[in-house]
């Protein structure tokens, strides 16, 4: 299975079929997840009309920790089975897991001021959270740091597996430690505590959230394969003009 | 083949180790992580006096008293033990009395004098009618977590605007 | 006119609210946008290298794949 899909040619091919699939997608739920989560969904009893936050806040940090867990197994299969597409895939994903990081913490600081009463504290989630965020850009800078890029490949690969301990570090911190950030509401083992008129307009975000990864990581990955065509075929006229 | 298999177990190894690195870090450093301590953490002496800590828990039903100048006296509970707080300022838009709260301040013998409150809500996210009705019917209430919002039938879609 | 304006005003939370919807929808915008100029640059320096006789060079290139634009 490994091995079929590390054909760079095979991967072209489907993933030409599948990005105008993957936008189509983004576009449909992400229009219904904002109609519901902005227009058809009650304000919460307790925080109101900021609950609102939740349906691009969730969906961002539970991207931010998949796209990392994407990118640790990419640069994982890149170093020890040595296949060229999961390399590409990694360097891929880390800028779009970086956004979503980002975002996490933004829209984290925005919601956190009017209901916590500040923007910022170093909880556990928080702090997790923030180091993540330093992952990405750590793995990206290392990535483009030599001259040989091979090296740098196999370098923010080897660091991309290491910092895959905080990913369940930041899942699990509101439950190992005191946290001013609550408890999980939807992986629990108890159901969630959302209500499901709150509960679907959230699903759907995350849906989208899910596919416009996808898009996007198959638009990096055919850029980085085809700009790999561009100098093999630079490289053969330069060549043949030597010649 | 060979070189592939050896790097699966270095990498395999070294991933071990460093799980065990992590969790070791994590126990070693438990009371920094720790983002507030309890009332039974007060109780018990665990918590230094005349230094700044932080205190959490939920505050007492019925405790809030509004003094003058902007003073606020109210307990925090965590159902074991009780510490009596007192902060000047305002609060949060989340501060009720049986909501989650942390408090940043210095233990003044039996006293907490806040300089900073925080509302820490709980995990549950439901409609005002649905809470209002499930706190009428006595199946749920504030700051405990026995029923969840999800095992409730959804009842009126229409009254939200 | 009035729903509108109530609705805008988020409860009194305007000011947290729609910074997070701009941000997010921004940023991911932003993001799409690069990815698909990139996309485009690369499959034109393609294309121009390959050049009208694209299919006897091609044959002679690398197995690679074979950077037709998906739309």
């Amino acid at each position: 299975m490994l091995n079929y899909f590390a054909n760079p040619r095979r991967f072209m091919k489907l993933s030409g079929i599948l990005t105008p699939w993957m936008a189509g997608a983004t576009l449909i739920l992400a229009g219904a997840g904002l109609y519901l989560g902005l227009f058809a969904s009650p304000a919460d009893y307790q925080q109101g009309e900021t609950v609102r936050i939740m349906y691009v806040h969730v969906p961002a940090a539970w991207m931010a920790l998949f796209c990392y867990t994407g990118l640790a197994i990419s640069a994982a299969v890149g170093l020890i089975w040595k296949h060229p597409v999961a390399d590409v895939a990694a360097r891929a994903s880390a800028p779009i897991g970086a956004c979503f990081t980002f975002l996490a913490l933004f829209t984290g600081a925005l919601w956190g001021k009017p209901m916590w009463g500040t923007w910022w504290v170093w909880d556990a989630r928080l702090t997790s959270m923030l180091v993540l965020f330093f992952l990405y850009l750590g793995y990206m800078a290392l990535n483009s740091a030599f001259d040989d890029p091979q090296r740098g490949t196999k370098a923010s690969a080897i660091l991309a597996m290491v910092g895959f301990v905080n990913v369940p570090i930041i899942k699990f911190s509101v439950d190992w430690w005191n946290t001013l950030h609550q408890p999980a509401s939807i992986l629990r083992m108890d159901g969630p505590t959302i209500h499901p008129d709150m509960l679907w307009p959230l699903f759907l975000m995350i849906g989208a959230a899910t596919t416009y990864y996808l898009w996007v990581l198959m638009l990096r990955m055919r850029r980085d394969l085809t700009e790999g065509r561009v100098r093999a075929r630079r490289q053969i006229q330069a060549e043949e003009a030597g010649a | 083949m060979k070189r592939k298999h050896k790097r699966l177990t270095f990498a395999g190894i070294g991933l071990g180790l460093l799980a065990v690195a992590a969790a070791l870090v994590l126990t070693a450093f438990e009371d920094s992580i720790v983002f507030f301590h309890s009332p039974t953490d007060v109780a018990d002496g665990k918590v230094e006096i005349d230094r700044r800590i932080r205190l959490g828990g939920l505050v007492e039903t019925g405790s809030v008293q509004k003094q003058a100048d902007a003073v606020t006296a109210f307990r925090i509970t965590d159902g074991a033990n009780v510490v009596s707080v007192t902060y000047t300022g305002i609060l949060p838009d989340l501060f009720r009395e049986g909501q989650g709260v942390v408090t940043e301040g210095r233990l003044m013998g039996e006293q907490f004098v806040a300089e900073e409150v925080l509302a820490k809500h709980d995990e549950n996210y439901m409609p005002p009618e649905v809470a209002d009705a499930l706190k009428k019917s006595g199946r749920w209430q504030e700051g405990s977590d026995k029923q969840h919002p999800a095992d409730i039938p959804v009842t009126t879609k229409d009254s939200y605007k | 006119m009035d729903t509108i304006s109530k609705f805008l005003e988020m409860g009194g939370y305007a000011g947290y609210v729609w910074p997070s919807y701009l941000a997010v929808f921004g940023l991911l915008g932003v993001l799409l946008w690069l990815s698909l100029r990139g996309l485009k640059a690369a499959e034109t320096d393609l294309a121009q290298l390959e050049g009208p006789d694209g299919k006897a060079a091609r044959r002679q290139a690398s197995p690679a794949a074979d950077g037709a634009p998906d739309t």
